[in-house]
């Protein structure tokens, strides 16, 4: 069975999952949503927001509901072993992976397109003004951060303290991205935008996003049977 | 499409760390029959299930389908494996139909809705096809869980403790269906501590304790007796493979 078939069946059953519980978007989007707030009632003084602060909060709350969404994802697999029926099944386990991810970079996007509005409101900054990029920061950056959060999260399914574990061991791997994303949206913001910057960090994101998801792919098989 | 007539479990061991949870277990199940993994917990049961299923790798030793092993297979054995687990391998929120569809899918049946609504004609529950599963209660949970596991034809189905939580008719459905794959030729492995409802039902017995195979008897008939002759044996007895027709 093809790799896209497989790929299609898991994101289509993930979303609909999704869409009957409301439960990991609707978590993860209040808790981003309140990080944004809480920003910008620190920061944002008489209508002022300090220099590059919308890039480094946009950022923060994506990256945290993130985490929330890949425990939550994976917590939903294992409360009735789903994960295992994955797993057993004969499709490519690559595949298997690649579906998941799939899923949380759709939920991820999601919660991005209701942020990213709510950042540029609060922070008065020019977020939309180069559509092309920004989207390409946030795909880049997303596709990421969630392929290291995704092989991590199904790798601790069955660790006790996985909650704890997964933010130790993803924030370390995915430092290059969240810097690479803050500092390619930081650089939106600037008055009069530098091409080559901009396509600087897009550059350096989409390289992380082929090695960590080859990486992904390559060991998810030996990482899932138990050896 | 991979085919095979017999399991064969060669001094298989499984260890975590420093605890062993199988030492060197050899049997081998046969098509047409149904064979009970019985033990207290902690035996090895789910761990020896675990292994056949592919999930995990012998520490030790060799499973072989047929005459090849897990690796010359490949991931297609798995569509010759069905497993039942002690949880339902069922997603809650979707229905029936849709559940055994996804499944279906994923072993790339080429009519995967006529595949899901044929399965539960199967477990009696056309009726309920576009309920969710979070609805069902627990007997038809696990009709459809059975269902999702046979959906592909398995030559192999593994039965984790598959008569736990159901009252009598579930029971008896169950143990009916069992039958039937024997009938239909499949190798039917059940891990169970319900006694009474395998009493009857095996064509052969493996009794562990430790992840030790302590005694292996064929068609063994009296299971709570012999079970707890067994059981209570001293823990240092070696196996002593026993056959009574």
């Amino acid at each position: 069975m093809s790799f896209l078939r497989i790929l299609w069946l898991i994101l289509r059953k993930d979303l609909t999952v999704e869409i009957r519980s409301g439960e990991i978007a609707l978590t993860a989007l209040l808790f981003a949503v309140s990080c944004v707030l809480v920003f910008a009632f620190a920061f944002v003084r008489q209508g002022v927001p300090p220099d590059g602060a919308a890039a480094a909060v946009l950022w923060i709350a994506v990256l945290f509901a993130g985490t929330l969404a890949l425990g939550r994802t994976f917590d939903r697999e294992r409360q009735s072993e789903t994960l295992r029926a994955l797993l057993l099944a004969p499709a490519a386990r690559p595949a298997v992976y690649a579906g998941k991810l799939a899923g949380i970079v759709a939920l991820m996007l999601g919660i991005e397109l209701l942020l990213v509005p709510l950042t540029a409101f609060l922070f008065q900054d020019p977020l939309f003004a180069h559509p092309v990029w920004l989207a390409a920061i946030l795909l880049t950056g997303t596709l990421g951060f969630a392929s290291v959060g995704t092989l991590f999260a199904a790798m601790l399914v069955r660790a006790r303290s996985r909650d704890m574990l997964l933010p130790v061991l993803l924030y370390p791997i995915s430092v290059p991205v969240i810097i690479a994303s803050v500092q390619g949206t930081d650089a939106l913001l600037q008055p009069e935008i530098n091409v080559a910057v901009l396509r600087f960090w897009v550059t350096l994101l989409t390289c992380f996003d082929v090695v960590f998801v080859t990486l992904a792919l390559w060991t998810f098989e030996a990482l899932m049977t138990e050896s | 499409m991979i085919d095979f007539e017999t399991v064969a479990v060669d001094r298989v061991s499984r260890h975590f760390g420093r605890r062993r949870a199988l030492s060197r277990v050899t049997f081998t199940a046969r098509t047409g029959a149904i064979l009970g993994l019985l033990g207290p917990n902690g035996a090895g049961k789910s761990t020896m299930l675990a292994l056949l299923a592919t999930l995990a790798h012998p520490s030790e030793g060799r499973i072989r389908y047929g005459v090849n092993e897990v690796s010359a297979l490949g991931a297609a054995v798995r569509a010759r494996i069905g497993v039942l687990g002690h949880d339902l391998f069922l997603y809650p929120e979707l229905t029936a139909f849709e559940n055994l569809a996804f499944f279906a899918g994923l072993y790339a049946i080429a009519d995967a809705p006529g595949a899901a609504r044929a399965a539960l004609t199967q477990a009696g529950l056309a009726d309920r096809a576009d309920d969710p599963v979070s609805s069902l209660s627990r007997g038809m949970r696990q009709r459809v869980a059975l269902e999702r596991a046979l959906i592909q034809g398995p030559r192999l189905v593994l039965l984790d403790e598959p008569f736990t939580g159901l009252d009598d008719r579930s029971t008896a459905a169950l143990t009916a269906r069992l039958a039937g794959l024997r009938q239909s030729g499949a190798i039917v492995i059940v891990a169970t501590h319900d006694l009474d409802v395998a009493d009857g039902l095996l064509d052969e017995a493996l009794f562990l304790r430790d992840g030790r195979l302590v005694e292996t008897m064929a068609r063994p008939a009296g299971l709570r007796s012999i079970y707890r002759d067994v059981m209570s044996r001293p823990a240092a007895t070696p196996a002593s493979p026993v056959g009574r027709a």
